[in-house]
């Protein structure tokens, strides 16, 4: 690789797919700029770059961008397939059990956690909330098949599910405020509760993750503003 | 490669009119890779589909070595790693392309589907914002194009793979509602790439039954998102 990698991050603090990016870049011990957007006044830099989604996380690597989080994960590993720790395994098969529950976790969990706080009747919630159950038991699951009784869905190590599910943990820890909700309760999926003492303690890790009771603060605040909102809707 | 022995057979999961299971069976042509093909019953699925994806029950799903693989696009990725060396690459080399193939892959279900969906199934106000919405976006897949053959150059790849049935698809649309979406005038790219990627080998007589799956649009109760 050329000499001079210049790595910068257009984020926001409380987002977990930016935070999964920062993960990522710190396990493989890459030094980069982080840029805190204001997402109601965007940056040029981020309109140019981001044009068809205008969203958080960018990474730019020597001024060429790349985004959505999953991307950005995967193309830090391959770029940077000499620097660190690999991210993602290189047996095909494990790749693909590795991508299919990267995916799980957005298109799924993610997906039913937030119908089951922000969907619209109390119907879509209780679905929601039905889908969560599910989607999280299918990840304990997972963790038995992937991690194959070792700490981490990549093994010994953090691998690429670890990253993508570690994001958001701060919001999975705030959510017991927030929204009264365990998602991961030892009681039903211990393997998940325990991987989440473990990921989180991580020298790597520990200093970069999310800081609970400042999203709680966030959370409140949104949940303010969102009640505000359908309350003046209702007029 | 023998692909007589069992160990190494190939089975896919399917039904015929499925884009998802179609990119898929494109995939495998463009790898040249031989394979046992098992048409499922999506109102009485096997036992076979059931124990081989849990966790979503759908298809396509691909087994290699016993071992099954679900959702298309994690099934693309591993296609072109576990043969690598046969036939045309699906994905470039450079993690940059890499990234960037991915990013527009995803463009399609995320910003081109949603609107066109809509624009086919509603009616007044909604279907022309949903028609002004997909026009949109089309201009911005248009200008990626960019007069190249195919997304990925020469040849097919993964992202001409991941929007391919659009190519079948949205003219059955524009006949259903008898608007036009794409014309040639707005989108020069991407009316020659639909016909280029119609016509090119790993597609050609493989695609969906066509009449088939107009009566399916055209039933309420079966209509579904076909991208």
């Amino acid at each position: 690789m050329a000499g001079g990698d210049e790595l910068k991050l257009l984020g926001m603090w409380a987002s977990p797919f930016v935070l999964r990016v920062q993960l990522a870049l710190s396990l493989k011990g890459l030094s980069y700029e982080y840029v805190e957007e204001d997402l109601k006044n965007k940056s040029e830099l981020l309109l140019k770059s981001n044009p068809v989604h205008n969203k958080v996380p960018v990474l730019l690597h020597n001024g060429k961008p790349i985004c959505e989080s999953s991307i950005i994960v995967q193309y830090i590993d391959e770029a940077f397939s000499g620097t660190g720790p690999s991210l993602i395994p290189a047996d095909p098969y494990e790749r693909a059990l590795a991508r299919f529950w990267a995916a799980y976790v957005d298109d799924k969990m993610l997906a039913a956690w937030n119908q089951s706080s922000r969907g619209k009747t109390e119907e879509e919630r209780a679905e929601g909330k039905k889908q969560s159950a599910v989607a999280v038991e299918n990840l304990e699951g997972a963790l038995r098949e992937c991690g194959k009784g070792k700490p981490f869905f990549g093994g010994d190590s953090v691998g690429y599910v670890d990253v993508m599910l570690g994001g958001l943990l701060g919001w999975v820890r705030a959510a017991e405020e927030l929204q009264g909700v365990k998602h991961f309760d030892p009681a039903r999926t211990p393997l998940l509760a325990a991987w989440a003492e473990s990921f989180g303690a991580l020298d790597a890790i520990r200093p970069v993750m999310h800081d609970v009771n400042r999203l709680v603060e966030f959370g409140k605040m949104l949940q303010a503003r969102q009640a505000a909102a359908a309350a003046g809707a209702g007029n | 490669m023998n692909h007589q022995d069992e160990k190494d057979k190939v089975k896919l999961f399917g039904i015929r009119s499925s884009p998802y299971v179609l990119k898929v069976i494109w995939a495998l042509r463009i790898k040249g890779v031989k394979y046992d093909y098992i048409e499922e019953d999506l109102g009485n699925k096997s036992d076979l589909l059931l124990e081989y994806n849990p966790v979503h029950k759908k298809v396509p799903v691909l087994v290699y070595q016993g071992k099954p693989i679900a959702e298309s696009e994690v099934i693309l990725e591993f296609i072109d790693e576990a043969w690598k060396h046969c036939g045309d690459p699906i994905l470039p080399e450079d993690p940059y392309e890499r990234a960037m193939t991915r990013f527009w892959a995803r463009f399609g279900s995320d910003k081109l589907s949603p609107p066109i969906w809509k624009w086919f199934t509603t009616q007044g106000q909604e279907q022309e914002d949903a028609y002004a919405a997909a026009i949109e976006q089309l201009l911005v897949l248009e200008k990626e194009l960019c007069g190249k053959r195919f997304f990925a150059g020469e040849k097919i790849g993964f992202v001409d793979l991941s929007l391919g049935s659009l190519a079948y698809v949205i003219p059955i649309y524009e006949e259903i509602t008898g608007v036009k979406m794409i014309t040639e005038e707005t989108f020069p790219s991407l009316t020659a790439w639909m016909g280029n990627f119609q016509s090119s080998p790993v597609v050609k007589d493989h695609l969906p039954p066509l009449d088939k799956l107009q009566l399916r649009l055209f039933t309420p109760a079966e209509a579904a998102w076909p991208v």
